[in-house]
């Protein structure tokens, strides 16, 4: 195949230009089209105003992050021209609307795509802010993809009640569409493949869904929110409670009641919220109460970067609560791994009565990603509720009683024939409280121990990292989380080049398993990716294995690593 | 009425109370209620916060869940919206519920879900010995005051009628038999039932004894007080000092509760829709097509 087998399209302006609507039907028509895509919305947290832009990256083979520099810039604005001009490939595109962007001093290796609205856009579109699909109208002409696929999209955005606005929308993209006689030597082919667009929340809440979660509470924050919007959106139909709670403390105590009650349940919140949530985490691990808490973390710390991406949160879901517990903490790498492993947190919440923090970030929350059809796959969901009884006879049943792995039979309340009290305060085997009237030092180890084995078979649950690359290398790159699509495609250039190099991946971050360190030993040198600023998964390696990575890569300004810049970096330490 | 048997409800453990503590009135008065209501234990979930009071769950035969200081109603709605065919009861004292989970009651009581929440009101907060409590009266000096409380009291009966409680009412623990009564009544109703219960604290509170209550109280149903005016429930909320009503100030019948209104939760929670199906699935994915 001959011309650009991929393109990277960046829409620049302000909140409130209709940038997202833009980035949603390009990412559909890409999808539809059977070809590969990645989205990334650099927004900013005003309603409208503000300088946004979104970047989204189309291939004839899937897409594992967004890109760097774009190859179609649409600046919606005079000042996000300015802003983005010089950051277009050569032998880009600039497509504008020249009523609003005045264009001096031309790049020559860029080609300038003035259209008017003014003169282009029929009667009943003329408002200013339909610019964007006279503009998208151009870059689908110049992309060479199907027309008659996007009208589609744009008739069923709106649906039947929308006929009139969808045709002043398709009407707009015609002009844009038909006014455009460049020919690019793009070659992006249709192919017979099926993909979803998710983003990492939605994969999260339909994993969950999947899974059997009957319960979700939240209090509204981002970048988290679109998890409790999926829920209430499908809450009805597929029999799940949902909750807005009045703050994340009641947020997260209602999912403890619920899956003290008996349900599957799940809280959502960023690390502001997650921190309200700390004492409650640890009562679940006390009261040995199955809940997932997930942590879209944005930078911090505390308001922070609300709608910037961070991993800064690792050793705030490690600390989490007074005292010690059994937790688990997991951090899927992308959508497909986020659908998976969701399912896998509450079967290990529920195996093990402990708190699962799920762990993802403004990136992959918010991120919309092209996935293969047969990589969702709800039949390999599979579920386990851990031990629970459901006949018991007599006075002999002891909620917490002392087992090998730790692990007590649960009974629901609601079960005849017994009753017991799941208290926060230290208690014995049976519930009562021995932190009172005489606090026994016996049974406090007893069952602190109890609760702690816990770790040991948790740990053992765990899948190894992925491992990805040359099988004997010189070279090894390490990350956890939403790194793993930038990551993947900097390994996959660099063993372009020659040089062997592998990819180590890890999701399932705590309690950690040993073998990540043996992997780690096998190479020559490690350098660890991190979107933060004190590379706090080499810290945590390095307390529990003793494994010390010497070459640390951070990043911390709010935005994502790009593929050519983590090649950059990487290469200051080869 | 017939006997009522409580032994139904009672377990074999020593309450942690002081020798003459309000709660043990408020213990009697709950099991008495239950028994009245005829319930099975296994339906009835208690869930308190943390102080004296909060021990409660742990004296009672029934479920419980002895939750974080001032969690006791975010915890007892998370139980009684997956599973609402449970008898769902909060409780605590005045600073777990007035104090630091004051917030969750405003909410509980807007959202009129069908929870009684009992409060052993003692106005101080007596293990951790004696500090001023949201609902001490101006002037009591306690440790955190010992000039006098110069902060006003929070008044629980009308914070919870302002906030959309459609049930509220006082009890005495010096009136088991009245308690229990109004207990069944606040269990019985459909919505927020929220009863300040009036639990002396024997050890560190001097000023608002037995004595100092039993020359006070009176009962609203012996002045003819119409509960389901709100004006009426407003006005006798205000008082207190000399004259320190209980019984139920107000009823609300007409606004249906949360678990009502819910689609899922009026549909049996966690048991609306045990499964999904497998063209159900495909469909949900369909969603991101």
């Amino acid at each position: 195949m001959s011309g650009k087998q991929e393109v990277i399209i960046r829409i620049a302006g302000s909140a409130g230009d209709g940038i997202a609507s833009v980035g949603d039907v390009l990412s559909k028509l890409a999808s539809r089209s059977g070809l590969g895509v990645c989205a990334y919305n650099s927004y900013q947290s005003v309603i409208r105003g503000g300088f946004v832009w979104l970047q989204i990256r189309i291939s004839n083979n899937k897409v594992f992050n967004h890109g760097d520099n774009p190859d179609i810039l649409i600046p919606l604005n005079q000042s996000e021209y300015e802003r983005h001009k010089d950051s277009v490939l050569p032998g880009g595109y600039i497509i504008y609307n020249e009523d609003k962007v005045k264009v001096s001093n031309k790049r020559e290796d860029v080609n300038y795509i003035p259209l008017s609205m003014r003169a282009l856009a029929p009667q009943e579109a003329k408002q200013p802010v339909m610019q964007n699909m006279l503009l998208l109208g151009a870059a689908v002409k110049i992309l060479n993809l199907d027309k008659s696929i996007l009208d589609d999209i744009i008739r069923k955005s709106f649906g039947k009640k929308g006929e009139e606005i969808a045709n002043a929308n398709i009407n707009v993209i015609n002009a844009g569409y038909n006014n455009v006689s460049t020919v690019s030597d793009f070659n992006l082919v249709k192919q017979d493949k099926k993909y979803y667009v998710i983003t990492g929340n939605y994969s999260v809440a339909v994993g969950a869904a999947l899974a059997g979660c009957k319960f979700y509470s939240a209090y509204p924050m981002t970048p988290a929110t679109s998890i409790l919007h999926w829920f209430v959106a499908n809450a009805k139909k597929y029999g799940i409670v949902v909750k807005q709670a009045e703050d994340e403390i009641a947020a997260i105590n209602m999912a403890i009641g619920a899956g003290f009650a008996g349900a599957r349940a799940m809280t959502g919140t960023s690390g502001g919220g997650f921190s309200l949530m700390t004492e409650a985490i640890g009562s679940a691990g006390m009261t040995e109460t199955p809940v997932v808490i997930v942590n879209s973390m944005r930078g911090g710390p505390s308001t922070g970067l609300p709608t910037k991406t961070e991993q800064g949160d690792l050793f705030q879901a490690l600390g989490a609560s007074q005292g010690e517990y059994p937790k688990a903490i997991l951090a899927p790498k992308d959508p497909v791994s986020a659908f998976y492993m969701i399912a896998e947190a509450f079967n290990l919440a529920e195996r093990y009565q402990i708190p699962v923090i799920f762990l993802i970030d403004f990136l992959l929350s918010n991120g919309y990603y092209g996935i293969q059809s047969d990589e969702l796959d709800p039949s390999k969901i599979k579920i386990d509720r851990g031990e629970i009884l459901e006949h018991v006879n007599g006075d002999g049943y002891l909620r917490y009683k002392v087992t090998e792995t730790g692990v007590s039979p649960r009974v629901l309340p609601g079960t005849k024939g017994v009753y017991y009290v799941a208290a926060t305060d230290e208690h014995d085997e049976d519930g009562v409280l021995i932190s009172d009237i005489y606090t026994d030092e016996a049974k406090r180890k007893k069952m602190m121990d109890k609760r702690m084995r816990k770790m040991n078979y948790i740990v053992k649950d765990f899948p190894l990292p992925v491992v990805e690359g040359d099988s004997n290398p010189d070279v090894t790159l390490l990350g956890w989380g939403s790194t793993y699509g930038v990551i993947r495609e900097v390994r996959e250039l660099l063993q372009k080049e020659g040089i062997k190099v592998n990819h180590v991946h890890v999701e399932y971050i705590y309690p950690v398993k040993k073998e990540i360190a043996d992997i780690l030993s096998k190479s020559k040198k490690v350098i660890s990716i991190e979107n933060n600023y004190t590379s706090q998964y080499t810290k945590l390696l390095r307390m529990e294995t003793g494994f010390d990575v010497q070459s640390k890569i951070v990043k911390y300004d709010g935005e994502p690593f790009t593929p050519l810049y983590l090649l950059k970096e990487v290469k200051r330490y080869l | 009425m017939a006997t009522v048997d409580i032994k139904k409800f009672q377990v074999n453990l020593n309450p942690t109370w002081c020798p003459g503590c309000g709660d043990y009135g408020l213990l009697r008065g709950l099991q008495t209620a239950l028994a009245k209501l005829d319930l099975d234990p296994s339906e009835i979930v208690i869930v308190s916060g943390i102080g004296c009071s909060s021990n409660l769950p742990h004296f009672i035969k029934a479920y419980g869940y002895h939750s974080l200081h001032g969690r006791a109603l975010p915890t007892a709605q998370g139980v009684k919206m997956v599973n609402p065919r449970l008898t769902v009861i909060a409780a605590g004292g005045d600073g777990d519920g007035y104090g630091i989970g004051v917030g969750h009651l405003v909410h509980a009581c807007r959202r009129n879900i069908d929870i009684t929440y009992i409060v052993m009101d003692n106005q101080i907060y007596g293990l951790t010995t004696g500090q001023t409590s949201p609902t001490s009266d101006v002037g009591s000096k306690t440790k955190t005051s010992p000039d006098g409380n110069y902060e006003y009291p929070l008044n629980p009966i009308l914070l919870a009628i302002s906030s959309g409680a459609t049930f509220v009412a006082r009890t005495f623990s010096g009136e088991p038999e009245h308690m229990a009564d109004i207990i069944v009544k606040a269990i019985q109703h459909k919505g927020f039932a929220l009863i300040d219960d009036i639990s002396p604290c024997v050890t560190y509170n001097k000023k608002n004894t037995y004595q100092w209550f039993k020359e006070r109280v009176y009962k609203l149903e012996d002045i003819g007080h119409d509960p389901y005016d709100i004006n009426q429930a407003i006005q006798r909320a205000t008082e207190w000092e000399d004259k320190i009503p209980i019984g139920i100030f107000y009823i609300n019948p007409d606004k249906p509760s949360y678990d009502q209104l819910d689609p899922v939760i009026r549909e049996g929670g966690m048991f609306a829709k045990p499964e999904i199906t497998e063209d159900e699935k495909k469909e949900i994915l369909n969603q991101f097509l």
